[in-house]
């Protein structure tokens, strides 16, 4: 499998008035051409500034401050705004959560699709015109070309994240990261929109991340995972290992946490206490104040992943050891 | 258990106030010049309404530091023979005392409507659209127009002793829709929360809810928006006794010294209109500039950068 | 879109006839309508005589649709000062405040929209610092202090330019004085509408540069920057749209602080427009005229922030598409 991305040991700190909190810690992951990656993680874990940060495009305070991102063999976090540019939207294109949000409100559709093409590619506007029909069809929204000038409002949200999706397609990008792109829909629309999704990834051979805290979506979607706790990646393997056979403390809490776990319990399973803020960083590995398993060591030195027998990789002194 | 003065001192707010350089040499502006406005029988050097101590030979003498000034008026005195700097500071009590005056008087009008209309579905359509008339009058023209029919109404005489209660109802009538709107999304706010649900739960009453739950939620932008106010209702004097329906000559706000001095500039004499000028800008500069940090401070979503 | 023109046109008419019998009321209980058609040397009987001629004995209400029924003739009382139909004093007048108000908005829409938008999208340059800065203290200065402080630099101390008065004008349509055409005109105009600009200049600064910066950091905005659209483009075609549309509502709200400030503007430099009529008539117990200027001025608000909030339907699709359904 050819190799798409390389992180390396990445570092994203936000400089707040309060002093300096790091988001990403350490973090080296790699995805493979078509691959299709999961990144899970409760809120605040720190997934939706991985996936940004793949194009450099966090949120100020925010920054990278160590590490490297390899994309098509160059480190793409050291980029010029520039360089940035020309592979934003075109060969790495990103989804968002709310559609309605994402779409500009004063813009037709229309405007939005021919602009992310014309700023890529020199080409007429009726050829570009042509190739927004083409990807609105294989979005399977009926009726494209009417679609075209009408505005966000006039869609259904579902509607909406299918038109993003195109937009995302337009430019044949070789990665779509997607950040929650289905957890501001309907339930029922959710499945759709997820379908349609690996679908396209499957026929138009594109890699996929997808950024989420909904195990069920993840397992159904994706080849690989990877668990990220507080800035950490802690879990990373092939996704039916890590539903069906989790090796670290917080991912078993997570599945067990699933309802359908439950085994129709009066009470869901809980992993006692809060994931710890950004600010105030234990020393140690950072699960440990909630760990049931951990030992001394765990509270003064960071576990950084080793491979075990099942094939997934691990964060945790206690997995290493084979307990 | 911290006493409430050590949480404060302890507190982010006093670590970033003392940290800013504007926010804190404001303060200190602002608190000379209010110390010195309110102590003016002690501070100033001379009594400007005491006629027997005033000579009109000593009428429209330069500043100290220029020919023909003397020490005894450092900043030099107008066409009745008052010196400037003591007049200045018992100008500045009197566009103080208006300015808080008629700002208590809009925050109270306004939230109690605030309240009533984010509360009570039935008055707030009422309620909301003479505020947003009013609003859309301007503040400035409403207390001019209300100054102009009282000035109609009444004439000029005895107006001395009612001019500051007066111009404070007529400022407070004007600024009232600020309060009132800001409250009133504030409470719109609030209401949609689960604690004001849960409160409605349990069985409270419609008005305790109201004053015990929601409106210390709403204090905070009331807040914000009340020294900026402080600084529009001193403006709003100045400009009403410039145009003449402020204070009467003989009891003077900063306004109605700058437009007694305006015709003086023409002969030469121009310290009697630009050094109250002076004052009145500082003060509602360090005013403002105190407004925009509390407003930044409170508003931390705004990032500047 | 035409059921929400028409709501917001029947609202204005309610507005006016709020403000008509607001005028009225005062006309009423202030005004001495006698005494402004034939002076004061008159015996209390020719004053009981002329007060049953004009109707002014009957009830409150009758007169008042009277005056309603007048007024929409053009016929807004008589000014006792000047002893012409208030109308007749006001169209004389409007023509100079009118062209002051011209050339102020221009200035604010020629400087507020680049320095506002150039101090969102670069904040940290020392431009946008000195730009921001000034503001504030722009926003401090009263609008007479800074007419004040212009007159005594540029006119007293440095002689370049006029301090009071239009200069000299040139008739227009029969009617309408302008200073416009010529130099001495233009000349006369530029300190007044400097200092009629200098409070609203600042506010739009500030209001353009905090609503982009919003804008800036809204989602569609941080898309735009995913898709790798070009920054002119984000900038001017996704950002400054969605900045206008709150500007313009906030804008038209502002014209109202304009005719206050024209009041305060024409004062110090004593120009002869609606706005120092105005003082005077209310110095002179004119009610006729003050009252005139009134609702001349409230029907000129209540145009505008129609127009405004018409304008503003049209310009964002939002309003418009929910109209129609």
């Amino acid at each position: 499998m050819e190799s798409l991305i390389n992180i390396k040991n990445l570092r994203v700190d936000f400089e707040l008035r309060s002093g300096t909190v790091r988001a990403v810690r350490d973090v080296s992951l790699d995805i493979n051409k078509g691959e299709r990656l999961g990144i899970v993680g409760e809120s605040g874990a720190g997934k939706s500034v991985l996936g940004f940060s793949i194009i450099n495009l966090i949120s100020k305070p925010g920054k990278i401050t160590g590490g490297e991102i390899f994309f098509g063999g160059n480190d793409i976090s050291k980029y010029s705004y520039d360089k940035m540019r020309e592979i934003r939207g075109n060969h790495i294109s990103m989804i968002f959560q709310d559609p309605m949000m994402t779409l500009n409100p004063v813009l037709t559709v229309g405007t939005q699709m021919k602009e992310t093409i014309l700023a890529h590619t020199k080409m007429s506007d009726k050829e570009a015109e042509a190739i927004c029909l083409e990807k609105l069809r294989k979005v399977y929204i009926p009726s494209p070309e009417k679609r075209l000038d009408q505005y966000p409002h006039e869609f259904s949200g579902g509607m909406r994240q299918r038109i993003v999706i195109a937009i995302s397609l337009l430019t044949n990008p070789k990665l779509i990261i997607a950040d929650e792109p289905t957890t501001a829909l309907d339930v029922t629309i959710q499945a759709e929109i997820m379908d349609l999704l690996l679908e396209l990834c499957k026929t138009e051979n594109m890699g996929l991340i997808l950024i989420t805290h909904d195990l069920a979506v993840v397992s159904e979607v994706t080849q690989r995972i990877a668990v990220l706790y507080a800035g950490k990646v802690v879990e990373l393997g092939p996704t039916e290992q890590i539903i069906s056979n989790p090796q670290h403390p917080y991912t078993q809490g997570l599945i067990k946490a699933l309802p359908q776990m439950a085994g129709g319990a009066d009470r869901l399973n809980q992993i006692p206490g809060m994931m710890p803020s950004l600010r105030e960083m234990p020393t140690g590995c950072p699960f440990e104040p909630r760990c049931e398993i951990s030992k001394e060591k765990c509270k003064t030195k960071i576990p950084t992943l080793t491979e075990l027998e099942t094939g997934t990789q691990v964060a945790c002194f206690m997995r290493e050891e084979g307990k | 258990m911290r006493t409430k003065w050590q949480r404060f001192k302890e507190s982010y707010m006093l670590y970033s106030f003392l940290r800013d350089p504007v926010a804190l040499g404001s303060f200190i502006i602002l608190a000379v010049l209010v110390i010195s406005a309110f102590g003016a029988p002690i501070v100033a050097p001379h009594n400007p309404y005491d006629s027997t101590t005033i000579d009109i030979m000593d009428a429209q003498i330069a500043p100290a530091w220029s020919d023909g000034g003397s020490s005894k008026f450092l900043l030099g005195t107008d066409a009745q023979g008052r010196d400037i700097l003591s007049t200045m500071l018992y100008g500045m009590r009197v566009s103080l005392i208006i300015g808080i005056g008629a700002v208590c008087l809009q925050a109270f009008i306004g939230i109690i409507v605030g309240l009533l209309s984010g509360y009570v579905r039935r008055l707030d359509n009422i309620l909301m659209r003479v505020a947003d008339v009013q609003l859309s009058f301007s503040t400035y023209m409403v207390a001019i127009f209300i100054g102009a029919i009282i000035q109609t109404a009444f004439g000029v005489a005895g107006y001395d002793r009612v001019a500051v209660p007066l111009l404070i109802v007529v400022i407070g009538l004007a600024e009232w829709p600020q309060y009132a709107r800001t409250v009133r999304a504030s409470v719109l706010a609030e209401r949609r929360k689960e604690y004001v649900e849960a409160a409605r739960v349990i069985g409270l009453s419609r008005t305790r809810i109201m004053w015990r739950h929601i409106l210390p939620n709403t204090l905070s932008p009331v807040l914000v928006i009340s020294t900026v106010q402080v600084a529009n209702a001193i403006m709003s004097e100045a400009a009403l006794s410039f145009l003449g329906l402020g204070m009467p000559v003989n009891k003077p706000s900063l306004g109605s010294l700058i437009t007694a001095g305006f015709e003086y500039i023409f002969s030469g004499s121009w310290w009697i209109t630009i050094f109250p000028g002076i004052l009145l800008v500082s003060l509602i500069l360090v005013i403002n500039l105190l407004g925009d940090w509390v407003r930044d401070f409170l508003n931390p979503k705004l990032y500047k950068g | 879109m035409f059921a929400f023109a028409v709501k917001r046109i029947l609202q204005a008419v309610v507005v006016m006839l709020i403000i008509s019998f607001i005028g009225f009321a005062i006309k009423h209980n202030f005004g001495d309508p006698v005494r402004e058609l034939v002076g004061e040397r008159v015996t209390p009987a020719e004053r009981a005589e002329i007060r049953e001629k004009l109707g002014l004995n009957d009830p409150f209400m009758t007169q008042y649709v009277r005056f309603l029924g007048n007024a929409l003739h053009g016929d807004l009382g008589q000014s006792y000062f000047y002893k012409k139909s208030a109308t007749d004093v006001i169209i004389k007048k409007a023509p100079a405040t009118l062209e002051l108000v011209f050339c102020s908005a221009l200035i604010i829409i020629l400087l507020s929209v680049p320095l506002g938008i150039y101090a969102a999208i670069k904040p940290k340059k020392w431009f946008s610092r000195f730009v921001m800065g000034s503001s504030i203290v722009g926003v401090s200065m009263p609008v007479f202090l800074t007419a004040i402080l212009l007159i005594y630099i540029f006119s007293v101390e440095l002689h370049w330019l006029p301090s009071f008065g239009r200069g000299d004008t040139v008739q227009l349509f029969g009617f309408w004085d302008s200073g416009l055409l010529t130099i001495d005109g233009l000349r006369h105009l530029i300190m007044p509408s400097i200092a009629l600009s200098s409070i609203m200049l600042p506010l739009f600064i500030r209001l353009i540069r905090s609503e982009m910066m919003e804008v800036l950091e809204s989602e569609y905005v941080k898309y735009a920057w995913a898709k790798g659209i070009k920054p002119r483009r984000v900038w001017w075609v996704h950002a400054f749209k969605n900045t206008l549309l709150p500007v313009i509502t906030v804008g038209g709200v502002q014209l109202g602080i304009m005719v206050a400030f024209t009041i305060l503007t024409e004062t110090v430099f004593q120009w002869q427009g609606m706005g120092s009529m105005f003082i005077e008539s209310v110095e002179r117990s004119d009610t006729s005229l003050m009252v005139a200027y009134l609702v001349f001025v409230g029907m000129v608000f209540v145009l505008v922030n129609t127009a405004v909030d018409i304008i503003y339907g049209l310009v964002n699709p939002t309003v418009r598409v929910a109209g129609r359904k």
